[in-house]
């Protein structure tokens, strides 16, 4: 139980903190070497580091919503592409990735044509994952009375809210993402973006999403995605749910 | 005249081990049967009702993604078929060789090519060999698109929605346009479509 808070506090941080590199003191510690090593160099910026979160609970904790395989690829290989090829550009282009992923996100068009593609795609995927690894987890938590009235306000009740979520995700043509925003004031909206678009891009904040792309459900599912949007109800986090909520009141919630 | 699902050309089984029989039963007997299906119901009503299917995917565009989406679908998946075979990726005959050697490089630079756009489409999509003004040009799209709306006619097309590999080669798609290229593709039918379209 220990080990398993450290991992989801250490995890908690590193997302508040909003920053691409993901463990703590990463960006400060390229800072400090940036100043001894590189003196002559004083306006160098040290390239963005950025991890793969570590998932917060075993592969085969989901199960048999989503299978221990499915979570292995996804994490390990899907989402471990999108931080090499973060890596690779942050390399290739300092300084332009070394800022909070929601900054990065919210203006993709800042970026020199050359990388906004990319940053689109693979800081989107990364953001979309991060977020997707946290708000699922072992099947049995529950709506708080909070969250409970909120999506009463909003949807017209829980059924309502799965029903219309789950059609904008069955909607999506080919790979993408259904989400459920939520505003500063605290105002829930279903959303759904293609590939790896992410609400962040238009400065929104993510409530909780769920991943459309094949690889999320093939093995398990195969064409059946009606079948794993109905199933994967049981595996979301509705204690992160709030905590996400809480903070997005508060204006903590970044990705 | 309405879509429907032609057999695949050959048994389930017969592209293994590039393809299994699994992933054909799926993606055949499953999403392609979906396609049909929905692209039926979406046409009826339209002006495209009654239309060919080619002028259908044209003429839909733009305009009625749904019906574009399965339409454009249906078009794709029926060639696709019919662009692999057992024992493929052979011989290319030889005034489509000097053809593509005139216009992409080499037939080792088209393949790497073909490859390589098959890789960097993100996201759901196509990889083409298509002709375009009388040139041959390796092409991408997304999703349903195909080059029939990009101004161009395609010869070869591999699709690479992650249910078209994902039992076979999981997340590997490069592996898996490798097999395609160098086991599955059916030369033959190619260049029947490029005869046509040179015309
Ligand atoms: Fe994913
Ligand atoms: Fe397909």
């Amino acid at each position: 139980m220990a080990s398993h808070m450290t991992r989801r506090t250490a995890l908690g941080s590193a997302v508040a903190l909003g920053f691409a590199a993901s463990s703590l003191g990463l960006t400060g510690k390229a800072d400090a070497q940036a100043k001894t090593d590189m003196p002559a160099k004083a306006n160098a910026q040290p390239p963005t580091v950025f991890t793969l979160p570590p998932l917060p609970y075993a592969f085969d904790a989901l199960q048999p919503h989503i299978d221990a395989k499915t979570m292995e690829l996804h994490h390990g290989k899907h989402h471990q592409a999108f931080i090499n090829n973060l890596n690779t550009a942050a390399a290739e282009y300092p300084g332009l990735l070394n800022k909070p992923i929601q900054d990065i996100l919210k203006d993709l068009a800042s970026l020199p044509e050359a990388v906004r593609m990319l940053a689109r795609n693979n800081l989107g995927g990364h953001a979309n994952h991060s977020m997707y690894w946290q708000i699922m987890g072992k099947p049995g938590t529950k709506p708080d009375s909070e969250i409970s009235a909120i999506i009463e306000r909003d949807f017209g009740g829980l059924e309502k809210l799965q029903t219309a979520f789950n059609t904008a995700a069955a909607k999506v043509f080919g790979s993408g993402w259904a989400f459920v925003t939520v505003s500063s004031d605290g105002k829930l909206a279903i959303e759904a973006r293609p590939n790896q678009d992410s609400p962040l891009m238009d400065g929104k904040r993510v409530l909780f999403g769920n991943d459309v792309w094949e690889h999320a459900y093939y093995l398990n599912y195969q064409n059946r995605r009606p079948d794993y949007l109905k199933s994967w109800w049981n595996v979301l986090n509705w204690d992160k749910v709030s905590e996400r909520y809480k903070q997005a009141k508060a204006g903590t919630l970044v990705i | 005249m309405s879509f429907t699902l032609a057999d695949l050309p050959y048994a389930h089984d017969a592209l293994q081990p590039y393809m299994s029989k699994e992933t054909l039963e799926y993606h055949h007997d499953k999403h392609h049967l979906a396609y049909v299906n929905n692209g039926n119901n979406l046409v009826k009503g339209t002006e495209w009702e009654g239309k060919s299917l080619e002028d259908v995917v044209k003429g839909s565009f733009g305009k009625n993604a749904g019906l574009f989406n399965n339409a454009g679908q249906h078009y794709n998946h029926m060639h696709f078929w019919n662009w692999m075979k057992p024992n493929g990726g052979g011989a290319i005959p030889g005034k489509l060789e000097a053809k593509i050697i005139t216009d992409l490089g080499s037939v080792e630079k088209m393949k790497e090519d073909f490859i390589q756009a098959g890789i960097t489409q993100f996201g759901s999509g196509w990889a083409w060999i298509a002709l375009k003004n009388g040139k041959l040009e390796i092409m991408k799209s997304a999703n349903g698109e195909s080059p029939l709306v990009m101004g161009a006619t395609p010869i070869l097309g591999c699709d690479v929605w992650e249910h078209s590999y994902y039992i076979d080669y999981r997340n590997r798609r490069p592996d898996y346009l490798k097999a395609f290229i160098d086991h599955l593709v059916n030369w033959e039918y190619v260049d029947q479509l490029f005869e046509k379209a040179a015309v």
